[in-house]
């Protein structure tokens, strides 16, 4: 173990660059954002993550935040294990109906202000599983959404440009 | 001894490929339930159809598979899982789904079904359903000082939804009893009536982190049905993607197991090789997950020209660092004390369940479908299947381990063998008439079943069985006895898919 981590002490961190900022999303995000209140909050968001139906694929991208290359905590951002906790809710998936409850009670249990971001394809509108009877089809459909992050499944990268766009805007 | 489906009584199925599948009487019904449970055969699946059920089963010496149906105009059957507990499950969700009932079946309450449906039975004779939500009779668990943990469906990690009650007494657990079904999206019934593109858009959508071998295993069902040939490269560049697959989802898990037992440095080192799989994927196929690449009849995207080289790169890398990650995981008391002996399967228990994967095989089941039955290119290639007999956490661990050196190794074949040539067939013919194919491939998880049934250039019926199906209620038993703070431990170590198993 002694010697990974010194290797770890010697070696050029892995960890890339910020991305760039995501115009479109800046222009999606609108007024929802307020100044106030991220002035008030200074520049750190504890992120909730909720599946509401989705496949895996977008918290396999949501859990590569975490690896050493996105290092998502310089940024001021970290997954909290409560919606008690938290001050944006990371939604995935169609919402299946019976995630619609749940996602319902995450929401109302997380105090304000608070923000939410829609994550991939499904979470947007249903996305392929549009018109099933089991879905609702879109987080807009359920809570309110203040960005979404396209994509199936966003990359890392994507997921990163979307979340530094909520705390730097 | 005779080929399984001469054991099966009934009348052959013409137009289902690659292996036979009979209409059955209720005796014959009852004799395969009968072989079920005396552990001569394994279950593969249970699952419903406009008008009758349909059970695969395997015969784990020869690899031979055979489907028996069941007409049921009443909407009955008689039940599987009165005799073999592994289908009980699957009973409670063809029940939920097309309305026909298990006679006899020891567990009736709705399983997929949470309520929050407009109709019943969505996939059989419909009706609206009441606005009433009856409450779920969970099991009861009786004895002095017991008290109840209920955890879900919304977890406190980056994971997928369920409800886990549990029952203990002080730190140890009594009963945990799973309610899942969360995030039941209907993809059967997305999948009636599909094109054949969106229908393996669906299927590589069913668990996110399998979605090449679930396009791999729909692909193979399709290309048995319509009798297409599939060009050499492009079963090689299946092969190599799937491995990859394999590659990035047992990192993922090493380190996530170890996270669980509070040993943070695995999980960052193992954290950084999938992450460095997942690029390679993507440089080599456009994707990091690879979704969308494998398609009936070949591979969407053939290998960039940069893959190669990228892959070297890879592979060289991973064996030199991995080997040093081992001897830290191995040489690590604090660790080893979380994970040897912790949530034992006992290989009686992996046998009857027909369990798949690194479930299976770290309690002594050594079924790999790469193996048997076999598909290409895996007939081709030199890999051998870890088996462990232990049956903990740790072993569950080390039959990751030695997969990711197995996978290095195939990886190295198929890149050496490569053969050139197109990556897909020419068009899909379309069928001529009712044509039905199943389709059985090794996930990183366990063996992916896919049957499914073609008319013209459409999926008119097309069920995905997910490994965890089988894993799940192993959970459940694995748990009992062990202290409530590990069961993210052997949850991790099972990593059973929500999506996969609610479809």
């Amino acid at each position: 173990m002694r010697r990974i981590l010194f290797e770890s002490l010697v070696r050029r961190p892995l960890t890339e660059a910020p991305p760039s900022k995501d115009e479109a999303m800046l222009a999606e995000l609108g007024a929802s954002v307020d100044r106030a209140a991220r002035h008030r909050l200074g520049r750190s968001l504890s992120i909730r993550e909720v599946d509401a139906g989705s496949c895996n694929g977008c918290e396999l991208e949501i859990h590569a935040l975490n690896n050493a290359f996105y290092d998502l905590e310089r940024f001021g951002l970290h997954f909290v294990a409560s919606p008690r906790h938290a001050d944006v809710l990371l939604v995935t998936g169609p919402v299946t109906k019976n995630m619609r409850e749940a996602l319902e009670r995450t929401y109302n249990a997380t105090p304000d202000p608070k923000w939410v971001v829609a994550v991939g394809d499904c979470a947007m509108d249903g996305g392929i599983f549009a018109g099933s009877y089991a879905c609702v089809g879109g987080v807009g459909e359920v809570i309110p959404v203040d960005l979404h992050i396209r994509g199936c499944p966003p990359s890392p990268t994507e997921l990163l440009k979307g979340l530094l766009v909520l705390v730097e805007q | 001894m005779a080929a399984l489906i001469d054991r099966i009584e009934g009348r052959r199925v013409e137009g289902h490929r690659p292996w036979p599948r009979a209409m059955v009487s209720e005796q014959g019904w009852r004799a395969i339930t009968s072989e079920l449970s005396a552990g001569r055969l394994a279950l593969l699946g249970l699952w419903g159809d406009s008008g009758c059920v349909h059970l695969a089963v395997l015969d784990e010496e020869s690899g031979e598979i055979a489907v028996a149906s069941f007409d049921c105009p009443q909407k009955q059957y008689p039940s599987v899982g009165a005799q073999h507990p592994p289908a009980i499950r699957l009973e409670r969700a063809l029940h939920d789904l097309y309305g026909i009932q298990a006679v006899g079946s020891p567990d009736t309450r709705t399983w997929l079904d949470l309520g929050f449906w407009d109709v019943r039975h969505p996939l059989g004779d419909q009706r609206k359903a009441g606005t009433e939500r009856a409450p779920y009779p969970f099991l009861r668990t009786e004895g002095e000082s017991l008290h109840e943990i209920a955890v879900g469906p919304v977890h406190a990690g980056i994971i997928e939804p369920g409800h886990f009650r549990f029952t203990a007494n002080g730190e140890t657990v009594a009963r945990l009893e799973q309610r899942l079904g969360y995030v039941h999206k209907g993809i059967e019934s997305l999948m009636a009536g599909a094109p054949l593109d969106k229908a393996a858009r669906l299927a590589g959508r069913t668990s996110g982190d399998s979605t090449v071998a679930y396009a791999f295993a729909f692909a193979r069902a399709v290309e048995a049905a319509l009798d297409m040939t599939v060009p050499r490269r492009a079963v090689y560049l299946r092969a190599l993607m799937a491995e990859l697959e394999r590659l990035a989802n047992h990192f993922g898990d090493i380190g996530a197991i170890c996270n669980d037992a509070s040993f943070s440095l695995m999980h960052a080192h193992c954290g950084i090789l999938r992450e460095k799989t997942l690029r390679a994927a993507n440089v080599c196929f456009g994707h990091r997950l690879m979704m969308d690449r494998v398609v009936p009849g070949g591979v969407a995207n053939d290998l960039r020209p940069d893959g190669i080289p990228e892959l070297r790169g890879l592979l060289s890398e991973i064996r030199q660092v991995f080997p040093s990650l081992v001897d830290l995981y191995d040489n690590t008391a604090s660790l080893q004390d979380r994970t040897a002996t912790t949530g034992i399967l006992r290989g009686e228990l992996a046998r009857q369940f027909g369990a798949g994967g690194y479930v299976g095989r770290a309690s002594n089941r050594s079924f790999d479908a790469r193996k048997r039955p076999g598909y290409p290119p895996y007939d081709e290639l030199d890999f051998e299947i870890a088996v462990l007999d232990a049956g903990d956490v740790n072993a569950r661990v080390w039959v990751r381990i030695r997969e990711v050196e197995q996978s290095l190794k195939l990886t190295d074949q198929i890149l050496q063998r490569l053969p050139d040539g197109p990556i897909a067939t020419a068009g899909t013919p379309v069928a001529g008439n009712t044509v039905e194919g199943l389709g059985l491939v090794e996930s990183f998880r366990g063996d992916v079943l896919v049957w499914l049934r073609i008319e013209g250039d459409r999926i008119e019926r097309c069920h995905l069985r997910d490994p965890s199906w089988f894993h799940w209620p192993l959970l459940e038993a694995v748990i009992e006895g062990n202290i409530v703070a590990d069961f993210p431990l052997c949850n991790k170590s099972f990593n059973c898919s929500y999506s996969g198993h609610d479809l």
